[in-house]
């Protein structure tokens, strides 16, 4: 894999709570269209992970590089403009926006016009449209205009990827985006992000092996805040060490 | 002048120990429920009126009074916890300070008509009137005991949060609500039982207050400015922090009116608004 | 595809319908012009209505769209209504400019103090605000060679507006004036509220977390609200020297920030007019009611708000809106 490609990168990541630490020494690579999972246990520090990736947090000691520059100090909405995106495990909407206007909001801001106040929202013709396409690329066309704390959930799930992408992302980090979606609903959205376009890279967190196996083309596996491994999937499949840490919290479980 | 230093100082950590009392209640019940209760002075105010029904009415001497006065706070506020403020938990700030406001409102006119709007009047025993030579400065001897109390009621907190299976309890509370409930605690109990003790040291601190300040029905608005900013400054959910912000509270209102009477009204705003632009968690909160 | 296209709604046409102008709205308008022939002796408490008004609007501003809690918002009406009065007292009376600059000036002190407001939240964002609300009231009083202290700042003299009307005794002129202003302020904000400055408010308010994960520095759309919203307030002060031509005190005074949230409240916040029906009950009620102990009206207020939290949390306006099947 050659340096150019990368696009997102994380050197020796730290964070602790307390006596806890969370996050131990994470370096990770993610390359430009890359479908990576990322997996372990509970408790493993995964969502922490992706909250130090996306400036939520902020780590003790490491680096993030986004498309070769450091953006370690930069605030959340910065990272978001440079293309840096995340959803959320648990729905992190706007309850009583419609679906058209939390993603022309989400274009309104990456385009800087949000701040306008005297140009009426409905002028913002090409927000508004492209704002459309997104809707309909995830069938949420026809719900475009219905409050979102009336749709189903399952509809929200898929809201919650409709916003990440309205900001145009070049990195796209999915925290559980099927969480608590039945089953056969959360292969048709594993469907929608694995149409996502090509260029986009994607980590996602996910806990159903059959879905990880199918759609990452890699998977990092995470234990106790360190990375155990990284690799294709038919070795993390076999890897003794991995089965372990599942095995063993089964047993426990 | 270092005399009068020492005694305007002594005077400011008595009434920032009061404030202690009124506010340390309202602290722990925001760190652990987030909910914005204005009526906190209210039931201060409830178990100052109390008070002076039990001395006057039932003849009772004053340190009688003080258990009533926390038991009838405690009491009342419990049954307002249980009906009405529980719906409000998940509600906005906006809607918890509406309704709480209101009921102080509520209150003030319930208590002018009960009481008229003039002050309450308390009779102390002799021991506690007059004052008391120490080291060559004359403090008040009703001051004294305001001290003494506030601090074995310190201690009874710390104690009872740190040494005990409730309030150990209580701590996971506020530390982390969801984790409390995943772990099996009856975070509900625990939530009536911080609150009646809480609301019960506002009413006791009202009925200790009446010496000092005096017991009109604007007692839950006047005192509420007071315990909030002990509050935010100290950093919610923290008995420490109250106790900070309390004494500082305290001897910067006292020493402001006594040296610098011209802007000593405004000077305790102007320090807080400081305080919380450093510090939005306040000194010693945490989240 | 072509199927799915067909159903759905045209997203355009449907965000350009919410900014529409109603039957109701413009039956409002007009009949707040029936004073004049109606209850021509109430012309001052009608003029004292539109100037609460314009109060609430400017807080709704904040508050309703924005969803940010401010107990001390009397703090830029009593600035603007300073300011007017000693603009005109020192010499210079003419109306409308001095209304331009109070509220130019309301404003510029509402940036600055956006400057402390984004940095807190929840009680820590009451106490600021209430902390610099009762601040200023203290410094007012404190600085009474400039503000008259608790006699009030005298020698205010507004000229004839346009120079021909003058503020007459009846109140005509003030109504209309108070009014006029009243009507901009709410053509000013409704513009505000139907862009897509006014989406990101209303994002604000849904969910400040997410702002921040699409991209949204949305700090500075506070700033810029609260700003605006201060600059309302103070022009709303300066309407109340200027058709009064004395400042007292209590334009600044806890009191003032508290009953325009009460009025907010009782309409309905985030929907403009709730807060000009909120001034009218409120205003009306409290002038018929004026006999009775002050502690006894404050008692029905505090069930009122106790009533409304509970039971009616969308205000009058949110209530009827629901009544009429309307979703907003």
């Amino acid at each position: 894999m050659s340096a150019a490609e990368v696009v997102l990168r994380t050197e020796a990541l730290e964070k602790r709570f307390g006596s806890l630490k969370v996050t131990r020494g994470v370096t990770l690579e993610l390359p430009r269209g890359a479908r990576y999972a990322l997996i372990g246990p509970n408790g493993a520090g995964k969502t922490t992970l992706i909250n130090l990736i996306t400036g939520q947090m902020r780590p003790d000691s490491g680096s993030i590089a986004l498309a070769g520059r450091d953006i370690t100090a930069m605030p959340t909405a910065g990272r978001v403009q440079h293309g840096l995106t995340r959803t959320f495990q648990i729905n992190t909407l706007f309850p009583d926006l419609t679906p058209i206007e939390a993603v022309t909001l989400a274009i309104a801001e990456r385009e800087r016009v949000a701040g306008q106040f005297w140009r009426p929202l409905a002028a913002h013709k090409a927000a508004i449209e492209e704002g459309f396409e997104i809707l309909r690329g995830l069938r949420l066309a026809d719900v475009a205009t219905r409050t979102t704390r009336t749709l189903p959930y399952g509809q929200q799930r898929l809201l919650e990827i409709a916003l990440a992408l309205a900001t145009r992302p070049k990195v796209l980090l999915l925290d559980e985006p099927a969480a608590g979606v039945p089953k056969d609903e959360s292969a048709m959205l594993f469907s929608v992000i694995a149409g996502l376009p090509e260029d986009i890279s994607v980590l996602f967190i996910e806990h159903d092996m059959d879905i990880v196996f199918s759609f990452a083309s890699r998977i990092i596996v995470l234990v106790a805040g360190a990375v155990l491994l990284e690799a294709e999937p038919e070795v993390v499949r076999t890897d003794p060490r991995v089965r372990e840490v599942y095995l063993g919290q089964a047993a426990h479980g | 002048m270092i005399g009068q230093i020492a005694i305007v100082l002594f005077d400011g950590f008595a009434f920032g120990m009061l404030l202690f009392v009124l506010s340390v209640g309202l602290s722990v019940t925001l760190g652990l429920m987030n909910f914005i209760n204005l009526a906190h002075c209210a039931f201060g105010m409830l178990g100052g009126y109390v008070a002076v029904t039990a001395m006057r009415q039932l003849g009772l001497p004053f340190v009688a009074s003080l258990p009533l006065a926390f038991l009838a706070a405690a009491a009342v506020s419990v049954i307002f916890e249980r009906t009405l403020f529980r719906r409000l938990y998940q509600a906005g700030e906006l809607n918890q300070v509406l309704f709480t406001i209101g009921l102080v409102f509520v209150a003030a006119a319930t208590a002018t008509y009960l009481f008229g709007t003039g002050q309450q009047p308390i009779q102390l025993p002799s021991w506690l009137r007059g004052s008391v030579e120490i080291a060559g400065m004359r403090l008040g001897a009703y001051r004294m005991f305001l001290v003494a109390v506030a601090l074995a009621i310190t201690a009874l907190l710390v104690f009872g949060l740190e040494r005990t299976r409730f309030g150990a309890q209580v701590r996971a509370a506020v530390d982390n609500q969801r984790v409390a409930q995943g772990l099996g605690l009856d975070v509900d109990r625990i939530f009536a039982v911080t609150f009646a003790v809480g609301s019960g040291l506002a009413g006791l601190g009202g009925a200790l207050a009446i010496e000092i300040v005096g017991l009109d029905p604007s007692f839950g608005f006047h005192f509420l400015v007071y315990v909030l900013i002990v509050v935010s400054v100290g950093g919610l959910g923290s008995v420490a922090g109250s106790f900070l912000g309390a004494t500082l509270l305290g001897i910067g209102d006292v020493a402001g009116k006594y040296f610098v009477p011209e802007i000593g009204s405004f000077l305790i705003y102007l320090i807080m608004v400081a305080i919380l632009f450093m510090r939005p968690l306040g000194l010693l909160g945490r989240r | 595809m072509s199927e799915i296209a067909r159903n759905s709604p045209d997203p355009r046409l449907w965000l350009k319908q919410r900014s529409r102008w109603s039957i109701v709205e413009i039956a409002f308008w007009l009949a707040a012009l029936l004073p004049f022939f109606l209850f021509p002796a109430y012309l001052t408490l009608a003029s004292q209505i539109a100037i609460a008004a314009l109060f609430a609007v400017s807080v709704d501003l904040v508050l309703g769209y924005a969803g940010i809690v401010t107990l001390g918002h009397a703090m830029f009406f009593g600035l603007g209504a300073y300011a007017a009065g000693l603009i005109s007292k020192a010499g210079w009376g003419e109306p409308l400019s001095g209304l331009v600059m109070a509220g130019v000036f309301a404003g510029l002190v509402g940036y600055v103090a956006s400057f402390i407001i984004v940095r807190v939240q929840h009680l820590a964002l009451i106490m600021i605000t209430l902390g610099l609300g009762i601040l200023s009231y203290e410094l007012a009083n404190a600085m009474s060679w400039l503000t008259g202290g608790t006699d009030g700042l005298q020698g205010v003299d507004t000229w004839p507006l346009f120079g021909a009307f003058e503020f007459d005794l009846w109140g005509k002129t003030a109504y209309s004036y108070a009014l006029a202003g009243l009507f901009i302020g709410v053509m000013v904000c409704r513009r505000m509220v139907h862009s897509s400055f006014g989406l990101a408010l209303r994002g604000i308010r849904e969910n400040v977390r997410r702002m921040p994960a699409i991209g949204s520095d949305y700090r500075a759309h506070l700033q810029t609200v609260y700003a605006i919203s201060a600059a309302i307030a103070g022009a709303a002060g300066a309407l109340l020297t200027q058709t009064t031509d004395t400042v007292s005190l209590d334009v600044l005074s806890f009191q003032r920030s508290a009953d325009v949230v009460v009025m907010l409240i009782l309409g309905g916040t985030g929907r403009l007019y709730g807060g000009i029906v909120g001034a009218i009950i409120f205003l009306v009620a409290r002038d018929q009611l004026a006999g009775i102990n002050p502690q006894y009206w404050y008692f029905w207020i505090g069930v009122l708000l106790m009533v409304v939290v509970l039971v009616m949390p969308s205000g009058i306006l949110g209530g009827l809106a629901r009544l009429a099947g309307k979703r907003d």
